[in-house]
């Protein structure tokens, strides 16, 4: 009886994970099918303006999204595996055990209060440095999600190089391979798989991220020509207009397409880095 | 009078206040296969790895004492460990190819060592040829190497070695991890190979050292016991330890 009790709970446990993220796919899918019987899908996705009311165009939204994620990656990822490679291969014991929880406490920093941040010291900081007037858009959102990345990626990737077994690193240096000719050639390609996964899991932290792109990137939802003008991103038009659109009314709908296809592009991302680790784990034993 | 290779002079080594190999001293001859045998924990591959530098990994570890090969000091700061390495090769005790293919698995050292690009398949193919491989593998060259047997790595681990004429090589129980058949391959490919270089074993195999060894070495809790040709060592050891352990009493 105890038994067929536990077997329960614990199905209905996993069942229950299985059902959430069921409904609301299906309830992103069912607004977004409804945006779509409304406005034209070509429209929708070769339009150049979000305006609502008017025109429904994701692209100036997914270009701003992108900007600011792969900008915010640019500067993570090789900061994030780099000092992976520190803490794990060349720094003394001591110094780890300062770094690491330093590392783990900027993830507990909330994200508005990075965008505080990047609204008083980092957009003023940027108006000056590049002599324009307003400090509040894309590389200032990049920098910002590249902080709020690199906890993720820094974790991910140590615990990625401390996997790779030993005995790689030996037979390296008994070939005669110096420290440095080991950890590039041989220890950071060996654990590739995990740091693809790190780097995924960053971008997708950078794709989802709401309040600090919110507060720090101008919200201009224009096509932006480079990393110094104001976007918009796809979270933070969700966020923003949301709450004052009327029910089941196009702009309603249409803020369920973008949702989804937001969703549908973290998806991808995670199915890409899956594939690429399977794929490299084969030279592993 | 035999040519002396590889040295060590009242050789003391510490790990943290653990004192390992006591004021040991060896003299290995070219050319020869020399076997290293004792009780697990007599510091045998400690002494092993002290002359291709390797416990220069492990912040802990302290060496006294002089370690020289030919007339060249070892632990000379003057001299460099990646030379010395190149030099001295090691052969570990479970095969650790590398997580590449078979190829890269020995054009990685030879990059490493700046050989001539135009040079490296044929030395790749001299040395599978050397380790008895080439037949097995040539047909597969760009296969990652963890799906060969584990005999098959072995001796891949022992052709990357052989691939930079190394003047030593050290083998730290090569042939543990391995089946019976696998093993006499490795033996016979040791006997063909003591021709250009000089072999240093650590085995825990008695019938393994008498195959294969010229000299043997008897250790017992980090001191030298006694060393003495193959024939002497089994058919006539002069310490009673040795003996005993020869035997089978302990150990």
């Amino acid at each position: 009886m105890i038994d067929w009790t536990f077997k329960q709970v614990f199905k209905g446990a996993g069942f229950l994970t299985i059902a959430l993220l069921g409904s609301i796919f299906f309830m992103l899918m069912y607004n977004a099918f409804s945006f779509f019987s409304r406005i034209n899908p070509i429209d929708f996705f070769t339009g150049i303006q979000w305006d609502p009311d008017t025109s429904y165009s994701i692209f100036p939204l997914l270009v701003s999204t992108f900007l600011v994620a792969i900008g915010s990656m640019v500067i993570a990822v090789p900061l994030g595996i780099l000092t992976a490679a520190f803490l794990s291969e060349v720094a003394p014991e001591k110094l780890q055990m300062i770094l690491k929880p330093v590392i783990e406490m900027l993830a507990a920093i909330p994200s508005v209060a990075i965008g505080f941040l990047g609204i008083v010291l980092l957009g003023p900081f940027i108006s000056k440095l590049f002599g324009i007037q307003n400090g509040l858009n894309a590389l200032n959102g990049s920098i910002l999600l590249a902080i709020m990345a690199l906890p993720t990626i820094i974790t991910i990737s140590e615990d990625a190089i401390n996997s790779v077994p030993n005995s790689h690193r030996e037979a390296s240096l008994a070939l005669g391979a110096n420290k440095w000719e080991t950890l590039f050639k041989i220890t950071i390609p060996a654990a590739l798989p995990g740091l693809i996964a790190a780097v995924m899991l960053g971008l997708g932290r950078a794709l989802g991220e709401t309040m600090t792109v919110l507060m720090a990137t101008g919200n201009a939802a224009a096509i932006p020509k480079g990393f110094l003008d104001s976007v918009r991103t796809i979270t933070a038009t969700i966020a923003i207009e949301m709450g004052e659109v009327p029910y089941q009314t196009t702009h309603y709908f249409a803020l369920f397409a973008i949702a989804a296809i937001l969703f549908l592009i973290s998806l991808s991302i995670n199915f890409l880095g899956e594939y690429f680790a399977n794929r490299l784990r084969k030279f592993d034993a | 009078m035999e040519e002396i290779k590889l040295s060590a002079r009242n050789l003391n080594l510490f790990f943290g206040n653990k004192q390992i190999l006591k004021n040991l001293s060896i003299d290995f001859p070219k050319n020869q296969v020399t076997s290293l045998i004792g009780p697990s924990g007599c510091g045998k591959s400690t002494l092993l790895r002290s002359f291709n530098r390797m416990h220069d990994l492990s912040p802990d570890a302290r060496i006294e004492g002089k370690l020289k090969m030919d007339e060249m000091d070892l632990y000379n700061k003057a001299n460099s460990v990646t030379e010395i390495r190149k030099r001295i090769g090691m052969v570990f005790q479970k095969p650790n190819p590398l997580p590449k293919s078979i190829f890269e698995n020995l054009s990685y050292a030879l990059h490493i060592h700046n050989f001539p690009k135009a040079e490296i398949p044929g030395l790749i193919e001299n040395a599978l040829k050397e380790s008895f491989l080439w037949d097995e593998v040539k047909e597969e060259l760009k296969k990652p190497a963890v799906k060969l047997s584990g005999g098959q790595q072995q001796r891949l681990c022992i052709a990357r070695t052989v691939v930079l004429r190394p003047e030593v090589i050290l083998m730290d129980e090569p042939c543990s991890a391995l089946d019976p058949i696998s093993t006499r391959k490795i033996e016979d490919l040791i006997l063909k190979l003591k021709k250009d270089y000089t072999i240093i074993i650590v085995t825990h195999n008695m019938q393994q050292a008498q195959r294969i060894s010229d000299k043997v070495a008897f250790m017992y809790l980090g001191e030298l016991i006694e060393f003495d040709s193959c024939e002497n060592i089994f058919s006539n050891p002069k310490q009673e330890l040795t003996k005993e352990y020869i035997g089978g009493h302990f150990g």
